[in-house]
């Protein structure tokens, strides 16, 4: 029987090695389901280089080609060539990378691949701070977060628009998601995989992280719903060019409908730190991005 | 016998890859080497050659994405120059690790700063410890001959090691001189189609490519991450006896021998040899016939091959050797010329060794003459009468 009406087939296989509550491994089960057998993944050094379990193993039902930390845009542009050169057509590429491998040290190669119109999947899955090798800050580390390189004041500055820099891109696609709305996250895995032959398509997921967010891991749904209902993180989709919000974000424009941050805020140990004034700022944040979602579809 | 055409360096190194029916190119354009780039370009675009060009935005993602397109089963190549060759670094080892057989054209340039952009070895010779094979060539003809044979040797399933092909800034690069060219249907018989040994888009036998090995074997895991890199030195020492019997081959069939691992020149009844790499190799010969018509006992060795390195045969070479004069256009800051070091340290086994005389010459391009390389031959004989050696390399030609 199948929940959600997603299909059975699993590709995350048990005995991989992701922490309890890992909303990075939950992403990419959906991921995999939507994209199914014909996908090869490549993936940098991230949590996942660690999750895929140990050589001569793997944890994960699908083709692996890991990769240097910054070069993932670059590697899939050379599997695809490869399969174009042979003419293989029905293969799925799809560049799986962190945070700091997406918005920090990968940033160039998937620019690149993005402007040449490489034909593959990039999904950023956004833990929000460099959590394999424990807890550095990266650029999408959201503002007042208590990380090991900003152990005392946290973060000063707020998280680089990852999503937006790529929509700059005029790529086919790109979309934002969440661990906890699986169904929301597969169906546009699939909305990309459709785009076949149009270019890069960009995917940004915030994952939760038990260990480096700081909070009991049985709540790794519930933040990644907080997220979404405080308006924190927006889901949306730009699908060919067309901006639409999705998911529980389409009712989230009225600002009396979201969430207080604070709710968010309070559940997770590395925002500890936070002064009320620090609260304000993030809740300034947050409505500002709003504000610039409203415009963005007033001008559609 | 094919075409033959006057041209450069570069466009050797691009006719060569058309040759090798590459199926994959990635690369970034830097100066000496950007002609190589711009010529395949050309090809692609008029249709004389099928291959994926991908435009990258750097030689970082340049060699990453040789290695994706390797693992995907594709013949691959690329080109850089010192500063490009520096920032592809990480990728290099990657690459070598990977076992991805990518076969690459090095135009020796200085790294800066100062900007200069003449010849200098030390740009690929930095790069030793990489698990690339290194070739030095010294003519046109030798870039298009070796990038064919390299590609054999580096698609070898005892070898499967990537390999660079390098060859002097604007002296080799962007210099015509007669160039034969072998085509498409002559170098595959030489040559056939890549056959990888996996093939990473094979969705129905799925394998994980470089995930985590411990040191010790662990878990499923009957081998540690050392033996991994064992395998890399077996493949390189293998590629020795490979290169040997491929160069013969490919003399057999195509008329031309550049040497295999070192060429040997008068070297027999000499009392003293001067070893060169790349270009200066070509102009040592010549020097070396003046100096006989003088009754000079001197030969040359051109080294080249750096990786893997021919111990044995340098060995062999200087056995009646009194003197050795070695020419570095590089300096390893600190000590002396690379190539010195190592081939002192492949002689220091041997009861009975040539004196060795390292010049560190010709650093971003200064000019080498004939008259300059005689003077280095020269020295080593005064040295033979005198029997005076003062260890530390000789800067010839520095300005004081």
């Amino acid at each position: 029987m199948t929940i959600l009406g997603l299909p059975e087939e699993e590709y995350i296989m048990s005995g991989n090695a992701s922490c309890p509550g890992c909303g990075a491994a939950l992403a990419l089960r959906h991921v995999l389901k939507a994209l199914g057998k014909r996908t090869v993944l490549v993936i940098p050094a991230c949590c996942t280089s660690v999750i895929q379990g140990l050589y001569p193993r793997s944890g994960i039902g699908v083709p692996v080609l890991n990769m240097a930390f910054e070069a993932t845009g670059a590697a899939a542009s050379g599997v695809v060539a490869a399969l174009k050169a042979k003419g293989k057509d029905d293969i799925t590429v799809v560049g799986w990378a962190g945070d700091g491998g997406t918005a920090d040290i990968g940033i160039q190669a998937l620019s690149g691949a993005a402007e040449r119109k490489t034909d593959f999947i990039y999904i950023c899955y956004d833990n929000e701070a460099y959590m394999n090798t424990g807890i550095q800050r990266s650029g999408a580390t959201p503002y007042g977060a208590l990380t090991t390189t900003t152990p005392v004041l946290g973060k000063k500055e707020h998280k680089k628009d990852m999503p937006m820099i790529m929509a700059a891109h005029k790529i086919p696609y790109v979309a934002t998601a969440t661990s906890g709305y699986p169904k929301d996250l597969y169906e546009k895995v699939k909305r990309a995989k459709e785009l076949k032959g149009e270019g890069t398509k960009y995917l940004h997921i915030l994952s939760p992280c038990p260990p480096g967010w700081r909070y009991d891991s049985k709540l790794t749904v519930k933040i990644s719903k907080l997220a979404v209902e405080t308006g924190l993180w927006i889901l949306y989709e730009i699908d060919r060019g067309k901006f639409k919000l999705s998911g529980p974000s389409k009712r989230l424009l009225d600002p009396s409908k979201r969430k207080p941050v604070e709710e968010y805020l309070k559940l997770q140990g590395r925002f500890r730190g936070l002064s009320d004034e620090d609260i304000r700022e993030i809740q300034r944040w947050v409505d500002e991005n709003w504000k610039n979602i409203e415009k963005m579809m007033e001008t559609e | 016998m094919g075409k033959v055409i006057i041209t450069t360096g570069n466009y050797s190194a691009a006719y060569a890859a058309k040759a090798a029916k590459v199926d994959v190119v990635a690369a970034y354009p830097i100066t000496p080497q950007t002609s190589i780039i711009e010529k395949i370009s050309e090809f692609i675009e008029k249709g004389e050659m099928k291959a994926e060009y991908i435009r990258v935005e750097s030689e970082h993602s340049a060699m990453a994405a040789c290695i994706g397109a390797s693992v995907a089963g594709a013949r691959t190549f690329t080109a850089t120059s010192a500063h490009g060759l520096a920032l592809m670094h990480e990728m290099l080892h990657w690459a070598a690790a990977t076992r991805a057989p990518v076969v690459m054209a090095v135009v020796n340039r200085a790294m800066g700063p100062p900007w200069n952009i003449w010849s200098d070895h030390v740009d690929s010779l930095s790069q030793r410890d990489t698990g690339w094979m290194q070739f030095y060539v010294e003519s046109n003809q030798e870039i298009f001959d070796t990038i064919i044979q390299a590609y054999r040797v580096a698609e070898d399933p005892e070898v499967k090691m990537p390999a660079m092909i390098c060859s002097d800034a604007f002296i080799l690069s962007h210099t015509s001189q007669p160039l034969e060219i072998l085509s498409e249907e002559e170098v595959e018989d030489f040559l056939p189609p890549y056959e990888p040994p996996f093939d990473i888009t094979d969705v129905d036998h799925p394998v994980t490519h470089g995930n985590i090995v411990w040191p010790e074997p662990r878990g499923d895991s009957p081998v540690g991450y050392m033996e991994f890199r064992y395998l890399m030195h077996q493949g390189q020492l293998n590629a020795k006896r490979k290169i040997k019997e491929i160069v013969k081959e490919f003399e057999k069939k195509f008329g031309r021998n550049h040497g295999d691992l070192i060429e040997k020149y008068k070297v027999d009844d000499a009392d003293v040899a001067i070893v060169s790499m790349g270009a200066l190799a070509a102009q040592a010969k010549y020097v070396v016939d003046l100096m006989r018509e003088e009754g000079y006992r001197v030969g040359a060795i051109k080294l080249r091959v750096f990786r893997p390195f021919p111990d044995d045969e340098i060995r062999e070479v200087t056995k009646g050797l009194k003197a050795l004069v070695v020419a570095d256009r590089n300096i390893s800051y600190g000590y002396k010329g690379i190539s010195a070091t190592e081939i002192e340290s492949a002689l220091y086994s041997l009861e009975k060794r040539p004196l060795v005389l390292n010049f560190i010459m010709g650093i971003g391009g200064r000019d080498v003459k004939p008259e300059d390389q005689r003077k280095m031959i020269e020295a080593a004989f005064d040295i033979i009468e005198t029997g005076e050696l003062t260890k530390e390399a000789e800067w010839y030609g520095l300005l004081r």
